[in-house]
């Protein structure tokens, strides 16, 4: 870490760090992986060997054959990307707004606009669950994606707003009172000049408000629970239900509903830590 | 001066409206019906008005009062698993990440935080199969390392299954301190630090000198999220022990405990007025945590502008 140390310390102590990142990496994502390479083996080597990669002899797809028959996957993918995206470009998008209308101005009813937002923070929202499924229905919007776009983004506003609220708070006043004195309006500071500096922050409360709603089991069971509109988790979790005692297929539903998961965690991540070092730099 | 006044409660309106519109319907409108829900019994098809009366059933009828202490318990042990062992290792990872000259940095931060991006059902999964004597695995790679007597169904006994399923949730969440204060860590200026690496701070007192106190709101932070999931917490008990909390309640905490009380199952059933009342009674304590967090620690906090 510093120059300064006598090279034989410093590298004892920096291979301890990379043994402890390492093991901790391992222990990450061995569970995960372990489950996936399993998926695409038979039933006599996923309990005779656990441990070992799939070879010639034990490769199997005979749980994928099972999950093909039985459910519609892709289907599942494109509801759980609607829902997400749906929800996750609402909330970010009044999230912001209202966080700087908070943090910015001054104003009498301020102070108990916040508290009333951080109440959302404190109730879980399925406590309101009969009440929104009798709303839902008397809005005709049983078993669409449109309904649970609408109560993701009010489950994860309080958060939102939360969240980017201190971030805002540390971006500099001068900087938007110069703009201010160049005649920018509000509107073009705010996404001009204060969501460009609070990057890193925008991208964490984004995969924040993502995963619970990719993840969320519950509001599609009670509000989008027919075969048009499942979502993956819920579309996984009825699959396994019904097939616990077949470990291929049951393996090979839990590995579809990881790795696409994965694979978009890849691409995303990449954006995430573009905006966090760009944010960060300056 | 009259319309400029006029034209900042139309910009502040305008900012604000979309926000509070869908979250005053879809969050505080159901909220408070259940509110409402709490003073009222149901008789037959009717809501009849009965006062306080599920408050007091709920605190003093054993049937219930039992399991609200024993959940609540549980609930606190969670959490303080969770503080004890999730916020600690997030610091350090997230410390260990923002070192500039560490290597692999990439693929170590996606790895760290790939549970957090699972499903819970699909964690409970993961690790019901993994830790289950049926298939094996556990039990096998104990016994590689010459500790197969360590083994035990640790989520099937009564002294572990907590414990078992909090560190879970810990393998899950420790993602999000990890990011939050990974950026907090990355949004501290390089002057500050350059200047007290001057002042011959090495890398050790950088971070508890320098670093740290610049980071504690986001510490404080992580904390109170940490509390509210906890106290919120329900998928994981309800995916791998179910709505009873097995074995013997041990691992049932406030989310199922309502959630049981709410839907009913085999041994009772389901009460909808005595289910918002446990809800209410989250609520609360959820609100004493939160009241903390706003009235006591972040007063207390210096925030620096950086």
């Amino acid at each position: 870490m510093s120059a300064a140390k006598p090279r034989k310390r410093a590298s004892g102590w920096s291979l301890f760090i990379y043994v402890a990142l390492a093991a901790y990496a391992a222990s990450a994502i061995f569970p995960v992986l372990l489950v996936v390479y399993n998926s695409i083996k038979s039933k006599k080597a996923i309990f005779g060997q656990p441990l070992s990669l799939p070879g010639p002899g034990t490769i199997d797809f005979r749980g994928y054959e099972t999950v093909w028959e039985a459910a519609n996957f892709p289907r599942y993918f494109l509801n759980s990307g609607i829902v997400t995206l749906g929800s996750l470009g609402l909330t970010l998008l009044f999230g912001v707004m209202a966080a700087y209308a908070l943090t910015e101005f001054r104003f009498r009813m301020s102070r108990w606009l916040s508290l009333y937002i951080t109440i959302g923070l404190m109730v879980p929202i399925r406590l309101g669950t009969v009440a929104i499924l009798k709303l839902v229905m008397a809005l005709g919007l049983m078993n669409t994606p449109t309904a649970l776009i609408l109560v993701y983004t009010a489950m994860n506003l309080p958060v939102t707003v939360l969240i980017l609220s201190v971030f805002m708070n540390t971006v500099s006043q001068d900087l938007k009172n110069a703009a201010r004195v160049d005649g920018a309006g509000e509107y073009r500071i705010l996404f001009g000049h204060v969501i460009p500096l609070i990057r890193p922050a925008i991208a964490t409360v984004a995969v924040f408000t993502m995963i619970p709603v990719w993840n969320d089991l519950w509001f599609p069971l009670i509000l989008a629970n027919s075969e048009a509109t499942k979502t993956v988790i819920l579309g996984a979790q009825q699959f396994v239900g019904q097939y616990f005692k077949d470990w291929n297929a049951m393996l090979a539903a839990l590995t579809l509903s990881i790795v696409p998961t994965l694979i978009l965690y890849l691409l995303f991540s990449r954006q995430l830590i573009a905006g966090l070092t760009r944010g960060a730099v300056k | 001066m009259h319309s400029q006044a006029r034209r900042k409660f139309w910009i502040i309106a305008s900012l604000l409206a979309p926000a509070l519109a869908i979250y005053t319907v879809f969050m505080i409108y159901p909220l408070v019906g259940t509110l409402q829900t709490t003073f009222y019994q149901t008789d037959g098809k009717l809501q009849v008005f009965a006062g306080l009366d599920n408050y007091r059933k709920l605190f003093f009828e054993p049937l219930f009062s039992h399991q609200l202490l024993n959940a609540l318990g549980n609930n606190f042990y969670f959490f303080f698993i969770h503080m004890l062992v999730q916020n600690p290792i997030g610091i350090a990872l997230a410390a260990v990440l923002s070192v500039p000259t560490l290597r692999f940095k990439g693929l170590f931060r996606s790895i760290f935080f790939l549970p957090t991006m699972l499903s819970v059902v699909v964690v409970g999964f993961i690790w019901q199969l993994i830790l289950s004597p049926l298939w094996g695995v556990s039990s096998g790679l104990l016994g590689a390392l010459h500790l197969g007597f360590l083994f035990k169904p640790w989520l099937g006994l009564e002294g572990t299954a907590l414990t078992t399923l909090s560190l879970m949730s810990v393998w899950q969440n420790i993602g999000i301190p990890m990011m939050l204060i990974y950026a907090a860590l990355l949004s501290i200026p390089d002057e500050i630090l350059d200047a007290a690496r001057i002042d011959g701070a090495n890398g050790w007192e950088l971070f508890w000198g320098t670093k740290l106190p610049l980071i504690m709101p986001t510490i404080a932070l992580t904390a109170i999220l940490t509390f509210i999931g906890n106290f919120n917490a329900f998928d994981l008990v309800f995916a791998t022990q179910g709505a009873l909390g097995l074995p013997n309640f041990s691992t049932d905490i406030l989310g199922t405990f309502m959630f049981r009380t709410f839907f009913g199952n085999n041994l009772q059933q389901g009460d909808l007025n005595l289910g918002a009342t446990i809800a209410m009674v989250m609520f609360f304590i959820i609100l004493v945590g939160v009241s903390i967090y706003l009235f006591v620690v972040q007063r207390r906090i210096t925030s620096y502008q950086l």
